[in-house]
């Protein structure tokens, strides 16, 4: 067994020369990302494939899927600390490492996606206080900068920053107020999930993603919040069963597992029963009383077809709500394995298609539909996150105690 | 934006949503600001209970 006073005691990490190659290829996709980041900075958006039809594209649909999944952390981080639920404290510095790869990698891509990072700030100082973007980039920042300090004492309570006293207090006392920091997330994510939806809904010139609601907040509004709280844990059940395989070691115990599946099912099925509803009602109301036909939707173009819909509502919303709800479902280790795929899945084909197919449909009878395939930069910078989010986990696991019941688990180091 | 910034009108929209970014981030400030201030309080405890 190898340990030096860096790595956590007690548990068993791979050899130096293992995570040196392991850290080597995902270092090499890294900078591939890199530098089609610096092309983009340097040469200026006409590295992309965006155009007047698409001034969103891939990019965004990364930000608004890396923003659902990543929302397992503000909702284990409610369930945890706001209702109380102690068992899933074994679970949360995993979702809020999650959370925090996907936050700041939303981040990133934003400054890619804007183009001038240097004019970052001005949606801050010159704010339009009439745009659903302005509030995500407010309650983005801000719940990026709490989940930094919810990532900071698990950061602190690395065995060698731990000696130094006034490391360990500060530790032991974020931890103490963590609750306020978490209900400030909470906060700060239903704000920002659900303007993201609001962006898509309050499109009135488009009437694939226009939706009806209360006051300035269309129903996409409320169902993004829904969607993400249930399947941003399901992403984190995912990414913990994928750390489990690759380190062979059982990291959490499945009653913890099961708790927060269970959770995730009943908010997948609620949200799945209402995201029917409003299908519906879109369908038969506010499409027809713009001028369309549900299939005019789905029609006349070689991507989006009724299937897609169906993939959505149908096979990556009713079968893995029915899995997770069902004690027998979410027991089987494959069936629950299969149900956070397929709500991970449909989370962001949900998202691509409030982007993308968005922007696809012809509104006028006269255009065609408007198809768009992402250029090397944008699928390389797109990628970039995951390289990034491999390195940080695979240094917050080697380093870090990030499962309090690892050593539980796993007597024979 | 600040009520002194040359864009700021003093409308419910602008209150409401600069009040609650403001609201987010005192909170956010003054939780961490507790947090180091007692650490350094604690710290300096447990260094004078080691002295004596």
């Amino acid at each position: 067994m190898e340990t030096t006073p860096l790595k956590p005691q007690g548990v068993k990490r791979c050899s130096k020369l293992q995570f040196s190659l392991w850290m080597a290829v995902a270092g090499a996709v890294l900078l591939w990302g890199v530098y089609a980041m610096y092309l983009v900075w340097y040469k200026g958006l006409n590295q992309t494939n965006m155009n007047d039809a698409y001034g969103f594209a891939l990019w965004i649909w990364a930000d608004l899927a890396v923003i659902a999944l990543g929302g397992g952390a503000f909702f284990t981080g409610f369930l945890t600390y706001i209702i109380g639920q102690d068992k899933l404290k074994n679970i949360i510095n995993y979702a809020v490492i999650i959370g925090f790869i996907c936050y700041s990698s939303a981040l990133l891509i934003l400054a890619i996606d804007i183009g001038q990072p240097l004019r970052g700030w001005f949606i801050f100082w010159h704010a339009n206080e009439h745009s659903m973007l302005t509030e995500v980039a407010f309650c983005l920042s801000c719940y990026f900068a709490v989940l930094t300090i919810e990532f900071i004492p698990l950061i602190l309570e690395n065995p060698k920053l731990e000696k130094i006293p006034f490391l360990h207090h500060l530790s032991h006392n974020m931890h103490s107020i963590m609750g306020v920091f978490a209900a400030t997330g909470v906060f700060l994510s239903f704000f920002h999930q659900g303007s993201l939806g609001g962006v898509s809904g309050v499109l009135f010139g488009r009437p694939f993603s226009f939706r009806e609601g209360i006051n300035v907040w269309p129903w996409t509004f409320f169902l993004f919040t829904w969607s993400a709280a249930a399947c941003g844990p399901c992403f984190t059940i995912l990414v913990t069963w994928i750390t489990e395989k690759l380190t062979q070691k059982k990291l959490v115990k499945d009653d913890v597992i099961h708790l927060l599946a269970k959770i995730s099912g009943w908010m997948l099925a609620t949200y799945i029963i209402a995201k029917i509803i409003d299908t519906i009602y879109w369908a038969m109301v506010t499409a027809p009383s713009m001028g369309f036909r549900l299939m005019d939707f789905y029609s006349n173009n070689p991507v989006y077809g009724i299937e897609l819909l169906i993939l959505e509502i149908v096979v990556c919303g009713i079968i893995p709500a029915a899995i997770l709800i069902t004690p027998r479902g979410r027991e089987n280790k494959s069936l629950l394995m299969l149900a956070v795929v397929l709500a991970v899945i449909g989370v962001s084909v949900n998202r691509w298609v409030m982007v993308l197919q968005t922007l696809a449909v012809p509104v006028v009878p006269f255009e065609e539909w408007f198809m768009y395939a992402p250029s090397w930069q944008e699928v390389a910078t797109t990628i970039l996150p995951i390289a990034y989010g491999i390195i940080l986990i695979s240094l917050a696991h080697r380093y870090l105690p990030v499962f309090p019941q690892e050593r539980e688990l796993n007597p024979q180091n | 934006m600040f009520p002194f910034s040359f864009e700021w009108e003093w409308d419910i929209v602008h209150m409401v949503f600069h009040g609650a970014l403001w609201y987010a981030i005192s909170i956010v400030g003054l939780g961490l600001t507790y947090c180091i201030i007692k650490s350094v309080v604690d710290t300096a405890r447990q260094k004078e209970n080691t002295h004596h």
